[in-house]
């Protein structure tokens, strides 16, 4: 194809996206949106798989049946998201396989937020409340992102989550109200999680390197300061209910705005984690990769099995 | 590392009688039984199936969006297939 020619179908591919028309896998694209798909939906996939850790950790520990079937569901469905956008980005021409290896290698990111480790009970609160509460808020705009697959993903994932955000808030409620040993352990928990969680959101505006092309394609709506802001506005309300205090001394609803203002986010402390060097980054790998390569004898089993009933089948059919 | 890579599988689901089987995504599994089974777990963990499809995907040949010009253009002119196109005086009741 010459320059000219490809000139013209990108222009016409992005007057279709402009058009709100979605883009589906055997389409025509540039080969940058294909490439930014593919890393932005498996770094999703990576988060989902990575975010099971965390939690998938306290599932035999959780303090009564109640607990365990909703954390146990929480962490399936996690794995369910996690499956959805593999399967997603396959369609973009790239293996499961290559996906995994770019993982299990640290090409691939994945949300540094699940660096951090799960101390206590109450943790299981504070991921469902603000770390699920932090991921809806990115996903929503996703269900309309323009590429068909990513989008159709996204619809199910958002149906699934608010039942995460609500059993987590659930947690933290029976703490605040239980005993002081309890609250104290709720405080404790959302002192640690806070700052990681509007980290979550993503750099501030002033850094972020992909924004304006992200808009274009509908990989991103609004930007990360304003996310960010979302995310505190509804969440201080909810603390509130809660009884405890937000652990930023800043923080003071701003009459003028419309909304509340809030102390620095250290992010150098998030640059660090995003380079590998936060508290658990080498756990989480070790445990993705040590489960990958722990269950390759029952892949190639299942996958001999398979492959003798064919044959059995084929010779009978003669 | 693996010999080979477990297939991968394109999954149908009826969501409830009376309607029809809607591709859902696709997964992998080593074979038919167990793309089943999978299914069952990533997909219709809420009551979403009462009937699951699966096929491996390699069985499925799809248009060619670049085609879709002698594909599917042939129809746009055809506006007698519409029952609009035929002129009936308005006093013509039911039809
Ligand atoms: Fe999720
Ligand atoms: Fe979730």
């Amino acid at each position: 194809m010459s320059e000219e020619q490809i000139k013209n179908l990108e222009e016409q591919f992005e007057a279709r996206i402009a058009r709100d028309e979605k883009i589906e896998p055997k389409d025509w694209m540039p080969e940058k949106y294909r490439q930014t798909h593919i890393r932005q939906m498996s770094q999703h996939a990576h988060s989902e798989i990575v975010g099971m850790l965390p939690e998938g950790n306290w599932i035999t520990r959780a303090p009564s049946l109640r607990r365990k079937v909703a954390l146990l569901a929480k962490v399936q469905d996690e794995a369910g998201h996690g499956l959805y956008l593999y399967s997603a980005t396959e369609t973009l021409g790239i293996s499961r396989d290559e996906m995994y290896e770019q993982l299990h290698t640290g090409k691939a990111k994945y949300s540094s937020i699940f660096n951090y480790p799960a101390l206590t009970w109450a943790d299981m609160g504070a991921i469902g409340w603000l770390v699920d509460g932090a991921a809806i808020i990115n996903q929503v705009p996703l269900c309309n992102t323009s590429f068909g697959p990513y989008a159709r993903a996204m619809i199910r994932v958002c149906k699934e989550e608010s039942f995460h955000q609500r059993q987590g808030y659930e947690i933290m409620l029976k703490l605040c109200n239980g005993t002081p040993e309890q609250k104290e352990m709720a405080q404790d928990a959302l002192n640690r999680w806070w700052w990681p969680s509007l980290m979550m959101l993503g750099p501030t505006d002033a850094e972020s390197i992909h924004t304006e092309q992200s808009m274009k394609w509908k990989l991103k709506r609004k930007s990360n300061d304003d996310l960010r802001q979302q995310f505190i506005d509804q969440t201080v309300p909810q603390a509130d209910i809660l009884g405890l205090t937000i652990p930023d001394p800043d923080l003071k609803w701003n009459e003028e705005r419309g909304c509340y203002d809030f102390g620095e986010i250290d992010w150098d402390e998030f640059w660090q984690v995003v380079k590998g060097h936060g508290p658990m980054n080498k756990e989480r790998m070790k445990a993705r990769v040590g489960a990958w390569e722990r269950g390759e004898w029952v892949r190639d089993a299942a996958m001999a099995y398979a492959e003798k009933q064919g044959e059995r089948k084929a010779k009978q059919v003669v | 590392m693996s010999t080979k890579n477990w297939p991968l599988w394109e999954i149908f689901v009826r969501s409830k009688n009376g309607l029809e089987h809607r591709h859902f995504g696709s997964l992998h599994a080593a074979d038919a039984e167990m793309a089943l089974e999978n299914a069952r777990d990533v997909y219709t963990r809420r009551n979403e199936g009462v009937s699951i499809w699966v096929v491996e995907s390699k069985h499925i040949t799809a248009s060619n969006p670049e085609h879709n010009g002698e594909m599917f253009e042939p129809a746009q002119d055809k506006v007698y297939r519409h029952p609009t196109f035929y002129d009936l005086p308005d006093e013509i009741k039911h039809m």
